[in-house]
């Protein structure tokens, strides 16, 4: 159990009176794609934020790699390698495609290499933008602003940019929301591929089908607690779930 | 040329340089008003290194704009629990009691000014405002710059892709601290007099008016900026009274139609490709 990458250990967070998140613990281990579910309101997006160090948890700790990270801030644990993306997509409104491959990721090196143009200084950051621009597909718009580009492409723009940042793990808000099928198939492939490449997931889903498709391991989240967790055929099962989140709607 | 152009062109080097502080400080989205402050103490400072301890000009830039760096600094801490407007406020308080002080400094003359100070060519001014526009348009094209600019558009998701926003918003401040105490040296020596009222609140205001009127988002929009603001005043004369009111209906109409100034990056990307692809 102690080779999680990612463990969290009975984090609570507190907004004023409400309580968004109550005695979270969870773990993400090495290598594994790791679902957060859970009814709109429940704190996914509120845990995400925490684990980034957005917020601060009033309590329990967040481990990474070993490290407690809960009172870092948001750019060192970027940088000790989790990088996320935003159910709200933040892009650089005055970016290229190109740049925002480019601006996420970590210094090599001295001051020198910041502050000279980058493309003598740091070809090396210009070949990672290059294999992230492959990767996902966006070679064609490479000199669009990205806040210019359809929803779909935005959201490949700002895995792509968290991917650039190197990361050991990567935290999706929402990835397929506003993707037709396709894309979304697409999408999962790509996550898998990515896996296969020795990263770790966590990511907030709605679309239940994908998430049951992809995930290794899955928390439930309700009203700030957990209140199931395991693989997508146990919380398919499990009756809590079913009565909490999936009601009678469930089609799965 | 002519000592009326020349005069003229000392003026716009002077105001590049003042442009380009406002600008190196707004490229992290911190609009600064208190630019004439920074100004007012390397000014202050390089005469008082000439005048009084006999140190040679560039010597005197030198450790003047190290020393407004520092302050920028300071100031650049406060800075970053401000925002938008709250912040123009306190940098304008910021200058506003660079002001004050100096005019309550009998050993820099007071209120009675401060005079003595070698004059400087134009073309020493020009190696100066030339040399950092050069230094900022190849700041552009670094890491550091585009880090600036996502920290400028969005804070927050800078932050979250890594990026130290504190340190780099500080940094700025202290830069932009430095060019603007090299536009205040140069002005000193070039005017070989200067008062407190040469670093007040409308000083500060054409710096930003410069930076926007020829482009926030480029540096060579300063330049731009910097060349209209002084020469069409001139250029207006003609009008006689009337000239400084045509020169604010001229002002809004490029406002109107060019909200982010006569340069942008999409107009230099257009005649950069317009002349490679004529080559």
């Amino acid at each position: 159990m102690s080779d999680a990458l990612l463990k969290l250990d009975n984090v609570s967070k507190t907004f004023g009176g409400i309580r968004a998140l109550s005695d979270v613990s969870l773990e993400v281990p090495q290598n594994r794609i790791v679902g957060v579910i859970g009814p709109n309101g429940a704190g996914k997006t509120t845990l995400f934020n925490v684990i980034t160090g957005a917020y601060r948890a009033n309590d329990g700790e967040v481990l990474f790699n070993g490290d407690k990270v809960t009172q870092w801030p948001s750019h060192r644990i970027v940088r000790a390698g989790i990088a996320r993306t935003f159910q709200n997509i933040r892009l650089f409104a005055g970016m290229t495609v190109w740049e925002h491959l480019l601006v996420a990721q970590p210094h090599q090196g001295n001051f020198l290499r910041r502050v000279l143009p980058s493309r003598l200084a740091d070809p090396a950051a210009w070949q990672r933008a290059e294999e992230a621009l492959e990767i996902f597909g966006l070679t064609d718009v490479r000199s669009s602003i990205a806040r210019t580009l359809s929803y779909g492409m935005q959201r490949k723009v700002e895995m792509a940019r968290a991917l650039t940042a190197g990361p050991k793990l990567l935290m999706l808000d929402e990835p397929v929301a506003g993707m037709n099928h396709d894309e979304a198939e697409e999408l999962r492939t790509l996550l898998l591929r990515l896996q296969g490449r020795g990263l770790s997931i966590l990511l907030i889903e709605h679309d239940m089908a994908f998430v049951m498709n992809l995930c290794h391991q899955l928390y439930v989240l309700d009203f700030g607690a957990l209140i199931a967790e395991g693989t997508p055929t146990e919380i398919r099962q499990n009756p809590i779930v079913l009565d909490a989140y999936l009601g009678s709607e469930t089609t799965c | 040329m002519s000592t009326y152009y020349a005069g003229l062109f000392a003026d716009v080097g002077i105001l590049l340089l003042g442009a380009l502080s406002v600008y190196i400080i707004l490229a992290t989205g911190q609009l600064s008003l208190g630019n004439a402050g920074f100004m007012g103490v390397g000014a202050y400072l390089a005469s008082y290194l000439t005048v009084e301890l006999h140190w040679p000009i560039t010597a005197a830039l030198l450790a003047s704009a190290v020393s407004a760096a520092i302050i920028g600094v300071i100031v650049g801490f406060p800075a970053l629990r401000l925002k938008g407007i709250y912040l123009a406020m306190a940098t304008l308080g910021f200058g506003e009691m660079v002001r004050s002080f100096f005019l309550v400094f009998e050993p820099m003359g007071g209120s009675g000014g401060f005079r003595g100070m070698p004059h400087v060519s134009l073309s020493y001014i020009w190696l100066w405002a030339g040399g950092i526009l050069l230094l900022v348009l190849v700041l552009e094209r670094s890491r550091l710059w585009l880090e600036m600019r996502a920290i400028h558009d969005d804070e927050t998701a800078a932050g979250l892709v890594g990026l130290n926003t504190t340190a780099t918003k500080i940094g700025a401040f202290g830069f932009g601290a430095a060019v603007a105490a090299i536009c205040g040296g140069l002005f000193a020596h070039h005017y070989v007099y200067i008062e407190p009222a040469n670093f007040g609140f409308e000083r500060s205001i054409d710096f930003v008016l410069a930076v926007i009127l020829g482009g926030s988002t480029v540096g060579a929009g300063a330049l731009v900026g910097s060349l209209l603001l002084v020469l069409l005043p001139e250029w207006l004369r003609f009008l006689v009274d009337w000239r400084l009111a045509a020169f604010g209906v001229l002002l809004i109409l490029v406002l109107l139609t060019r909200r982010q100034g006569i340069l942008d990056r999409a107009l230099i990307a257009r005649l950069t490709f317009r002349r490679r692809a004529a080559a």
